[in-house]
């Protein structure tokens, strides 16, 4: 039985309750009414999923039983050695890095981490890396370059920490020097953007040369809450400022911000988190395959150039 | 009609300050009054507290640059509207107000020309205009200018004065901070010198791109900079942050700015590190 259901998600629980007392009362899965039941489910299912607000994908992305970053290190690739810390200060556990096998290929992985369960959330610091989790993501990222293993990068973060220490430290430089050095990396990097890509603390590792991301994960450059308390001076806006802000998968393909949207599975990827993850090891496959082909000066080229063209501006006579 | 009505109106109060409008200036800080031509000749810092108060684009431009040698580039570069940003007032109308009130096209001019005689490449940015925020017209004319300087091989200066990315672009935004940053990585590859000069405010996405990818970075007295605005971290860990905090001197202490100087030293300074590294 799942324990959490979203409020727009409220007609679905109550649906699945019904099949489930009755399944409990029944010998036999045969009853035609049961039956009838599951496929008005799916058919529930399918419609609201198909016709989600920004907000309600928001609501998605962070739902607390989709699948987060350690659950595609173990369940994606075929084995994962995790290394850590920037050496410079710490290991910062909001960010996961290490070497993974996946299919015929040998990568390196760096993923944001949120964490599970409260304990664990606390140790992961709910996903928001310290400028030393970039650092050492960086460091994973040179190791990469210089032994010519592609980079995958997973993106699920509500932002990198707006704390002290992180300004102590240079977030933004932290921040800057990915952005700098991702840009010219001679190597392959895909990134994935899982659940939430939020602002700087994502781009972070996401200058990529494929930017993939699911169907119900948003990335955006503030998050709809705070922007509605910036413009509107109150967070419960939420639901305007996603609207506003374009945040969801088919807009930033349309803005070319990524390059494919992957299909969840119906009833969003926190429904069937393995099928999720299957669909996302198949398109990095793919896109793998397409990757080493392309020599690195090219790709570096066409990377540049990727990023370079991002932008709508207005030129007068 | 009565002869004691209640007024319809209410007292507007600014008209005090108003009689002291063109003769004299309050320092934002310390709130000592000013005479406006030595707050000129003073480059906008207080002689009280030494408080520096934000300068405009060109105000900058005029206090960097030789006189006379200052060519303004990509001019006709003005925001569009990708993501039809309404929040009340649509995202144009905003931008079209803000170009009444600075008589800017964006939030960045950029340039070149001569400082104490080195041919350099400029962008000014200029909190004015929408917070010094950076959108598509402010990540394009700095690429350009980076790739201008690139071209022509120029020292590069960047002044930034920014609250971050304007998010009425969205994640196109965003990707700005991508853009600059890749733009400084090849210009750094062929060897360019970059300068970064922080000025208050900067913050957030500029912060965590161009801001502090400088070869030098140098930081006027005081300024706030950082990558987090102060209000959100204090709404983050609850509890007010110490004076100080994200100051210019704070990044010096902490190892993210190589100089801090006062206004009136900035020029200079940034001179003699040109003259270290291109020779005078």
């Amino acid at each position: 039985m799942r324990k959490y259901y979203l409020e727009f998600e409220k007609p679905i629980q109550m649906m699945e309750e019904k099949i489930a007392e009755l399944k409990k009362h029944l010998d036999s899965d045969f009853s035609v009414e049961l039956r009838e039941m599951e496929r008005k489910l799916q058919y529930m299912l399918e419609m609201t999923y198909k016709n989600l607000t920004p907000w309600q994908i928001s609501l998605v992305a962070r739902h607390p039983e989709r699948p987060i970053f350690s659950d595609y290190r173990d369940k994606l690739f075929d084995d994962f050695l995790e290394i850590h810390g920037d050496r410079n200060f710490r290991d910062d556990p909001a960010i996961i890095t290490g070497f993974a096998t996946l299919g015929n290929y040998r990568c390196v992985v760096i993923g944001e981490e949120k964490g599970k369960g409260t304990k664990d959330k606390l140790y992961r610091n709910f996903g928001m890396p310290q400028p030393e989790g970039y650092r050492k993501a960086l460091r994973a990222m040179k190791l990469a370059e210089k032994f010519g293993l592609p980079v995958l990068t997973f993106v699920d973060t509500a932002g990198a920490y707006p704390g002290m220490e992180g300004e102590e430290r240079g977030q933004g430089e932290a921040i800057a020097r990915n952005l700098f050095e991702m840009s010219a990396l001679k190597t392959q990097i895909i990134a994935t953007v899982i659940g939430e890509g939020g602002s700087g603390g994502a781009l972070a590792i996401a200058v990529a040369d494929r930017v993939l991301m699911l169907e119900n994960a948003i990335y955006s450059v503030i998050s709809p809450e705070s922007c509605a308390s910036i413009l509107w001076r109150d967070a419960s806006k939420g639901p305007r400022a996603a609207e506003a802000l374009k945040l969801t998968a088919p807009e930033l393909l349309k803005f070319g911000v990524i390059d494919e949207i992957l299909p969840e599975p119906i009833g969003g990827a926190h429904r069937q988190p393995e099928e999720t993850i299957a669909i996302v090891r198949k398109a990095l496959l793919r896109h793998l395959d397409e990757l080493v082909r392309i020599s690195i000066p090219k790709l570096v080229q066409a990377r540049y150039q990727r990023f370079r063209g991002l932008g709508v501006v207005q030129v007068q006579d | 009609m009565a002869w004691f009505v209640k007024p319809q109106y209410t007292i507007k109060k600014s008209a005090t300050i108003k009689q002291n409008e063109g003769l004299w200036t309050k320092c934002p800080e310390c709130h000592s009054i000013i005479y406006n031509q030595d707050w000129e000749n003073n480059l906008h810092v207080c002689p009280h507290c030494g408080f520096h108060d934000k300068l405009n684009a060109f105000e900058r431009i005029q206090m960097l640059i030789d006189p006379g040698t200052f060519v303004e580039t990509f001019n006709n570069i003005v925001s569009a509207d990708p993501l039809n940003f309404n929040d009340g007032t649509p995202y144009i109308e905003k931008v079209k107000n803000a170009m009444l009130k600075t008589n800017l096209k964006d939030a960045v001019v950029t340039g070149y020309g001569k400082l104490e005689g080195h041919m350099i490449e400029l962008a000014v940015m200029d909190f004015n205009f929408l917070g010094g925020s950076m959108g598509s017209v402010v990540g394009e004319k700095i690429t350009l200018a980076i790739e201008n300087a690139t071209k022509h091989k120029r020292p590069l200066v960047i002044v930034c004065a920014s609250g971050g990315a304007r998010m009425h672009e969205g994640i196109l935004s965003l990707m700005q901070m991508a853009k600059t940053s890749a733009a400084l990585k090849r210009f750094s590859d062929e060897g360019g010198l970059y300068i970064a000069v922080l000025t208050n405010p900067t913050t957030g996405g500029v912060t965590a791109s161009f801001a502090m990818l400088g070869d030098v970075i140098i930081a006027e007295k005081k300024a706030l900079i950082g990558f987090a605005g102060p209000r959100v971290i204090e709404q983050t860990i609850k509890q007010k942050l110490p004076p100080g905090f994200q100051s210019a001197e704070f990044l010096l202490e902490h190892g993210f700015v190589d100089i801090v100087v006062e206004r009136k030293d900035l020029k200079s300074t940034i001179a003699r590190v040109i003259s270290y590294i291109k020779g005078k």
